[in-house]
């Protein structure tokens, strides 16, 4: 059986199936690519032929906007599978964001799993994790510290409706990643009771249509961009985190600043930017669910992909499991400034 | 209640930074704890309950004992703070599932457990806790509970959530200790008002309000009595068979700052007066009296450099007998003979200005240039001493502010409403060599357009930053107001401002033609008062 370092390949452009002959979330423009999920440091525009999940596709196309998303798009449900000279592939929900997928490889009786990002906290708004065995792990480790763990998030949630209910002429404006962490929010938000209207930053309008159009539904959403100053007091107002203390919230009825987001559980971190209401709300794996995964779908070798290496790689040796950092570029790199705070 | 609900207030309050929300969540505090819960935590906010037990070494080996080296070294190093990277590691044991501890048991057991074992004490009430509250637990024992809530914000917030007015509270704070229970019950309307008796209690001070044209030419001349306004820090001296007490203006305890004092208050009495340094007969500059403030403890070298003295301005309590009733007049007269048979050393009583009419006085309020002066007084001869800001009772006037033509140098946004406007500005003037020395910041002064504008200017004309702080292409004159300049060894340009606050933009001068370094020194004044 052949070593998943024989046919799955560290490259310039990324991770490069060698009998496949595609790409999984490829950093520059390919022929052939395989994409987990809509995040812009994972899915980029102007390839030739993609492949993902109908969600997938979706997003990249609300996003890049029509014909950039891949010349030609191929759609591939959880658990279908099919075959490219000789490589079986099929997806697994990876729980990070709607439609998001593990990539699972096989060639030859040897198994990769690509995990793209993650998460194994329940979400409204995405399929949850399913962990498949598999001879290399690859995975992300964004807050691969032991110092992350996240709280529950509907506790983190109730903290924001209890501020809601102390300040009930403020504004709660929270900061959030457009995709993913914004619709999970306002469907959180939904199953806690919340029926009034969720008012939206412009950014954040074109992905809540295109969750709604794909089934998901998010209930009466505002743009806050048009409302009155009146009608938004006592609102709850989802914006990226970048407008939450700027010129933006000026319009805002005495704006009260919340981001959500996995960093907000470091103090300094969270006073940085301003923010009054920091909501540990995350959507990728804490530090927990690293080691819990890695401990399900039994690998002997982990690969990991971008974060925080070093203590991951040490913990995963401490347990008998190979660690490897693949140090590929151009992950959480995009947009630094808010893909880091809306995490 | 138990500790995660402090935690949350604790948090909460941190992330803060708005009078008015801090207020609200305090007395949602008040309302919503029992005892002795509310009063434990209103003490562990404002101070006046500190523990130390915990030192850094002993919550360093705590978190050893349970972690991998590698892993704590590696998050200590992102985290950075201690307390907050032991409470985010901290794995609780399997299995434990007692409830958290609230704030009494927690103060109970600190006081009661044995020194060696209040690592395995710590340790239990730790797996007990989530991330929030387990940091909460570690600074509230080792001492370190920092969250921007004063003593006074406090009063005000139990003032605003009982109903009771904010001077009676601080008349009877300072006698009832730790952790209230009186104080609650009176003010959730189930007992009566606490006296406290001989204790050294803060009586709410008489304010002044600044005096305005419109007042002055309505003045009586024989109606009123002048003295110095003093630039120095006003204080209440309360001293009795219950103890001593050098209070602030707002009710705080400073008397650990000015332990000379306190020595010479043998007296039995309460007085009114202005701390100042006071080196042979001249008062110093207020940049030497900041030398003293907010110091716990205080070396026999400062008070030797920075000598401090009170100046008195009036006397509330002769033993026991209260004069607060009493008018202007007899107060001062009982002052007098009250100083003259006491006689307290590093002590002396503000003297009256004599003058004829108005005219007069403010040809003497103009004649004042020592900076240790701010401006005058007046007090009506008739008033009695009333607690806060009652109009037409006494007057500040402050001599006309000195100005200087500066030029914007650095800006840095505000905080509140103001956090979304770069709001804080540096500005500096012209030293002999052509560099532009920055010489003081100012926050206020402006109008709203003119912030507007501002703002808009200084991101448009933004030639370098440093984390928060922008700085600016020199375009902007600002004509600064300030009350006095002072020699300064702690700015770049040797000189401080008092007070400094932006009059107006002057937006048709080139900033070539701003001040000179030279003519700010020309306006320090050390002149003898």
């Amino acid at each position: 059986m052949p070593h998943p370092d024989t046919w799955l390949k560290v490259t310039p452009g990324g991770l490069y199936c060698e009998p496949g002959g595609f790409y999984v979330d490829p950093t520059r423009a390919v022929d052939r690519a395989v994409i987990t999920h809509g995040h812009s440091d994972h899915a980029r525009p102007g390839h030739a032929h993609v492949l993902a999940t109908r969600e997938t596709l979706a997003i990249m196309t609300t996003r890049m906007g029509e014909g950039r998303a891949g010349e030609t798009q191929q759609a591939l449900g959880y658990g279908e599978s099919l075959t490219i000279n000789g490589v079986r592939l099929w997806l697994r929900p990876a729980g990070h964001v709607l439609g998001s997928a593990q990539v699972c490889l096989e060639w030859q009786g040897s198994r990769a799993v690509i995990s793209g990002d993650y998460k194994r906290q329940a979400d409204p708004t995405a399929m949850r994790f399913e962990p498949e065995r598999c001879d290399v792990f690859v995975t992300e480790a964004t807050f691969a510290l032991p110092v992350f763990r996240h709280p529950p998030p509907e506790a983190e949630l109730a903290k924001l409706l209890r501020s809601v209910a102390l300040f009930p002429e403020r504004t709660h404006v929270v900061g959030c990643y457009s995709l993913g962490k914004c619709q999970r929010l306002i469907a959180m938000l939904r199953e806690a009771g919340w029926d009034r209207p969720v008012h939206l930053h412009g950014a954040h309008v074109a992905l809540c249509r295109t969750y709604e159009a794909l089934g998901v539904p998010l209930g009466d959403l505002r743009t806050a961009t048009v409302a009155k100053k009146e009608d938004l007091k006592g609102a709850i107002v989802l914006a990226p985190p970048s407008a939450v203390a700027d010129r933006w919230a000026r319009r805002l009825n005495e704006p009260v600043p919340a981001v959500a987001s996995g960093w907000m559980r470091v103090r300094q971190r969270a006073k940085q930017g301003g923010v009054e209401l920091p909501l540990v709300i995350s959507d990728h794996a804490d530090w927990d669910e690293l080691l819990a995964t890695a401990a399900e779908v039994q690998a002997p070798e982990i690969w990991v992909t971008h974060g925080r290496e070093d203590a991951l790689i040490h913990a995963l040796g401490l347990r008998g499991i190979r660690g490897r950092a693949l140090h590929l570029i151009g992950f959480g790199e995009e947009d630094e400034a808010e893909e880091t705070v809306a995490a | 209640m138990s500790l995660p609900a402090f935690a949350e207030l604790l948090e909460r309050l941190v992330f803060t930074p708005g009078r008015n929300a801090k207020l609200a969540l305090l007395q949602q505090w008040f309302a919503e704890q029992p005892d002795p819960d509310r009063g434990i935590g209103l003490a562990a906010l404002t101070g006046e309950l500190v523990f130390s037990v915990a030192k850094p070494g002993m919550i360093r080996d705590l978190v050893a004992s349970r972690t991998d080296p590698e892993l704590w070294r590696l998050s200590y190093d992102y985290v950075g703070d201690l307390a907050e990277a032991v409470a985010l590691i901290w794995q609780s044991r399997a299995g434990v599932n007692a409830p958290p501890p609230t704030l009494a048991e927690v103060v109970e057991a600190l006081e009661t457990t044995p020194k060696a074992e209040l690592p395995a004490l710590i340790a239990g009430w730790l797996d007990t806790l989530d991330a929030s509250a387990r940091l909460a637990l570690i600074k509230l024992v080792a001492g370190g509970l920092r969250v921007g809530v004063s003593a006074r914000l406090a009063r005000v917030a139990l003032a605003e959530w009982s109903g009771q007015p904010v001077e009676d509270i601080e008349e009877v704070w300072h006698g009832v200790a730790v952790p209230y229970e009186p104080l609650f019950h009176w003010l959730d309307g189930r007992g009566p008002r606490p006296d406290p008796r001989d204790a050294p209690i803060f009586r709410p001070l008489m304010l002044a309000h600044p005096l305005e044209d419109a007042d002055l030419a309505a003045l009586q001349p024989q109606d009123w009595r002048a003295e110095w306004k003093w630039d120095g820090i006003r204080v209440q001296l309360t001293a009795g068979p219950g103890g001593r007490r050098i209070f602030s203006r707002g009710g705080e305890d400073i008397s650990n700052a000015f332990p000379e004092i306190l020595d010479a208050m043998t007296f039995h009495g309460v007085l009114d007066g202005e701390l100042l340094v006071i080196r042979d007969g001249t008062v110093a500059p207020f940049a030497d009296l900041q030398q003293r403030l907010n110091r716990k403890a205080v070396t026999a070298r400062m008070q030797r450099d920075f000598p401090a003295a009170v100046r008195l301005y009036d006397l509330l309590f002769d033993g026991h007998e209260d004069l607060r009733t009493q008018p202007f007049d007899i107060r001062r007269a009982r002052l007098e003979a009250w100083f003259a048979r006491t006689a307290p050393p590093l002590m002396d009583v503000s003297a009256l200005i004599p003058f004829d009419g108005i005219e007069a006085l403010s040809a003497i309020r103009d004649g004042a240039r020592a900076a240790s002066i701010e401006g005058l007084m007046l007090k009506r001869a008739d008033a009695p001493y009333v607690a806060g800001r009652v109009k037409g009772l006494w007057w500040k006037w402050k001599r006309d502010p000195l100005t200087v033509d500066a030029v914007l140098m650095y800006a840095q946004r505000g905080h509140g409403k103001r956090s979304s406007f770069y709001s804080d500005y540096t500005f500096g003037v012209w030293r002999e060599d052509g560099q532009l020395v920055p010489i003081g910041k100012a926050y206020s002064g402006y109008t709203d357009e003119e912030l507007l504008w501002l703002d808009r200017w200084i991101r448009n004309n933004t030639i370098n930053r440093f984390g928060p702080v922008r700085e600016v292409d020199r375009g902007i004159v600002f004509e600064v107001a300030f009350d006095a300049a002072q020699l300064s060894t702690r700015h770049k340009s040797g000189v401080a401002l008092r007070f400094p606050r932006i009059a107006r933009i002057r937006r048709d001068k080139p900033v070539e033609e701003a001040d000179r370094l030279e003519t700010v020194m020309a306006l320090v004044e050390t002149r003898a008062s």
